[in-house]
């Protein structure tokens, strides 16, 4: 479905089913360099289980044009245009690695638009090596390899996929390898510059979810519990998975997101 | 600046392991055969939502198997795609990926010089259901790209042809169906990803006939399509059956699903669901216990291949060889290129004497089997105008690079003294 943001055509994936903005809505947010389909196996679900969802192509990716936006802050006023295009009020908001950031700080800048916050495999900060971001500057396939290798769990490339017929490390990379010149670069520094204080994050009054892969590599679990430390009453979630447990772990994803957003939170088991 | 990322496990390591992880119920190390017509739902919800594609399972062993999927996935690995779709056989993997591209009026641009049922297929089969094919010669880039219309949905051919051996430039194969926003399909058949992957070179799209080298043991018939996850079928307007609601599935969009596993879903959910030419469980099982020694084979499979082309060229009983080893193949340079391991263990020749020379020599073999099918362990041998390629014509045998007195072999493991010795015996008796 098409919107227009900031001027520009918007992309959202609504799961299947046409956009009702009389449910209660889930605005799903994919990481640096991937589009909606990262939340292919979540986003239908909730589509077809009450909910309005639109997990969106943000600025530059995947199906939405326009320019790359420069810092988390940025993503951020376009999600906040976005929730406005889409006549949005209030929306439980979703965010996968980057997509995590540009969530977290809708919710810091303006809390009474979100009713729930979901960060799934999130570091605050979220620091990103040299190498990778120098690979990125210079729109190297070297930097899509990084994504790729560090994005799931180690031995991946090898494993079983919860997908049948799908060698997930390839799509996955297949689907980063789309990204047009310096959306990586942009998506990556814009991740590793964003610094929002711990006071902002203790003052955050939003139902929150941290969700955690045990075997991220690239935002270890230690670091997303530590952002669930951070943030009053936030509910820690780990599973085993890699950094990329939508696909990697899609049911247990699904069943932590359903718990969460469904308001179940004391049947969730923790570890 | 130069950069160095982490790449995936080697063609080796993928093949003993890719796709399958300790069986998480028993431990099972090997891939256990999961002989299951379907899988029970834990409840309801799920149930409903394995069915509407909003949770990923098994739900029925015509649309996919634990087994079958560690296959799939395998190849997809050993071929860095994205996916893969396994098949009851090679042609069925083939007519799986054109009927996914087009129906009623489409049209496919193919070499000439392709496997008789292949041949088939195009030529006289699919216009029965409204899709054509124009045939040009493999080498001819020019004819490649004028044989392209409106119509044209996939531009189709073998990596190494059977049994002309010819060398399919895929790179500059790639660079047309670029131009033209087409998708490439290669038949990596007599390759396999040992030996090279089409998808570094450009393709989009490859299909294996697994019953050959893949399985390299000849006891099962069975096929492969796998995506390389980097067309765009959401460019133009050209492929609707991945870009357009499809009314089989809820309206499902199928490149807004997924853009990188838009074919393979429609592959999936419209082509194994309703055309049923699925892989068994125990076909998937034998197979994988050939592919984990894929790569040791294939390199003794053209070691000895080059043993053989190098005895019969210098034979005086022999006319002439056509393997790309020889120098004088003219597509010697292209193989060492693409295929720098080696190209092909099928190689074919001809003899001097016709057609009654080939019969004889063929019946003078011991060691070699005379049937039809290439890339077994064992040594095979067949005369492929009278037996694989015998409804073509003279014109599209020619086409093929076929003529009365060729003879094929697909060398397989035994020990190349043992194989010379055999072909000079029947070499001998040819002549008399």
């Amino acid at each position: 479905m098409q919107f227009i943001v900031e001027g520009y055509p918007a992309y959202a994936y609504t799961g299947g089913v046409p956009y009702d903005p009389s449910r209660p809505a889930i605005v799903f947010v994919h990481g640096a360099a991937f589009d909606h389909s990262a939340w292919q196996w979540q986003s239908r679900y909730f589509a077809h289980h009450g909910h309005s969802v639109l997990a969106v192509d943000l600025p530059a990716h995947g199906r939405s044009p326009g320019a790359v936006r420069d810092g988390i802050e940025a993503l951020a006023r376009w999600l906040a245009a976005f929730l406005d295009s889409a006549a949005l009020e209030k929306a439980a908001l979703v965010g996968h690695s980057m997509g995590s950031l540009v969530t977290l700080e809708v919710a810091l800048r303006d809390p009474a638009r979100v009713s729930r916050l979901a960060l799934v495999g999130t570091s605050v900060p979220m620091p990103v090596g040299d190498a990778f971001l120098a690979a990125a500057r210079d729109d190297s396939p070297a930097a899509f390899d990084m994504e790729t290798a560090w994005g799931h769990a180690r031995g991946a490339a090898l494993a079983q996929s919860a997908v049948p017929g799908t060698w997930l490390v390839g799509a996955s990379r297949q689907l980063n390898g789309r990204s047009r010149r310096g959306v990586l670069a942009a998506d990556l520094a814009a991740c590793h510059a964003y610094r929002p204080s711990n006071e902002a994050l203790a003052a955050l009054r939003v139902p929150a979810l941290v969700l955690a892969g045990k075997r991220d590599q690239m935002t270890p679990w230690k670091a997303g519990k530590a952002v669930a430390d951070r943030i009053p009453n936030a509910r820690f979630v780990s599973i085993d998975a890699g950094h990329s447990m939508t696909s990697e772990a899609p049911r247990e994803t699904l069943f932590a997101l359903r718990d969460f957003l469904a308001g179940n939170r004391d049947q969730t088991p923790t570890s | 600046m130069a950069h160095s990322g982490p790449k995936p496990p080697h063609t080796d390591t993928l093949a003993v392991h890719a796709g399958q992880s300790p069986d998480p119920a028993t431990g099972a190390r090997a891939v256990p055969i999961y002989q299951t017509a379907s899988f029970v739902f834990p409840d309801a919800d799920t149930a409903a939502a394995l069915f509407d594609m909003e949770t990923p399972g098994h739900v029925y062993s015509r649309l996919s198997n634990p087994t079958v999927s560690v296959f799939e996935e395998r190849m997809a690995a050993l071929e860095d795609g994205v996916g893969a779709i396994a098949t009851s056989s090679g042609q069925a993997a083939l007519h799986l990926a054109i009927a996914t591209l087009m129906g009623q009026g489409g049209h496919v641009v193919a070499s000439a010089s392709l496997y008789g049922g292949s041949h088939n297929l195009l030529a006289y089969t699919l216009p029965r259901f409204g899709v054509s094919a124009t045939f040009v010669p493999a080498r001819d880039l020019e004819a490649w790209e004028r044989a392209i219309t409106p119509a044209t949905r996939l531009i189709f051919g073998e990596s190494v042809g059977n049994p002309s051996v010819d060398v399919l430039d895929i790179p500059a194969l790639a660079a047309i169906a670029e131009r033209h926003h087409l998708p490439l399909l290669v038949d990596a058949t007599v390759t396999t990803p040992a030996l090279g992957r089409p998808f570094e070179h450009g393709a989009h799209l490859a299909i294996h006939s697994a019953t050959k080298f893949l399985s390299g043991h000849g006891v099962v018939i069975g096929g492969v399509l796998v995506d390389g996850g980097r067309f765009d079928w959401a460019a133009d307007e050209r492929f609707p059956t991945l870009c357009a609601p499809y009314e089989g599935f809820h309206g499902m969009v199928f490149t807004e699903e997924s853009p990188v596993s838009a074919f393979l879903l429609r592959a999936r959910r419209e082509g194994l669901r309703d055309f049923g030419a699925c892989m068994a469980p125990m076909t998937a099982f034998q197979i994988l216990q050939g592919l984990e020694t894929l790569p040791l084979r294939m390199a003794r499979h053209v070691e000895n291949a080059a043993r053989v082309v190098r005895f019969l060229a210098s034979h005086e009983a022999v006319e002439r060889v056509h393997h790309p080893e020889l120098a004088d193949h003219p597509d010697h340079a292209l193989a060492r290129r693409l295929y720098p391991r080696g190209a092909s263990a099928i190689l074919s020749f001809e003899l001097a004497g016709g057609r009654e020379a080939g019969q004889r020599f063929i019946e003078a073999l011991s060691l070699f089997s005379h049937l039809a099918n290439i890339g077994d362990a064992k040594s095979l041998v067949i005369h492929p105008a009278s037996t694989t390629h015998f409804r073509m014509d003279d014109a599209a045998l020619a086409a093929a690079g076929i003529t009365p007195g060729t003879v094929r072999l697909s060398i397989g493991l035994e020990h190349p003294d043992d194989l010379l010795e055999d072909l000079a015996r029947a070499l001998r008796a040819a002549r008399k």
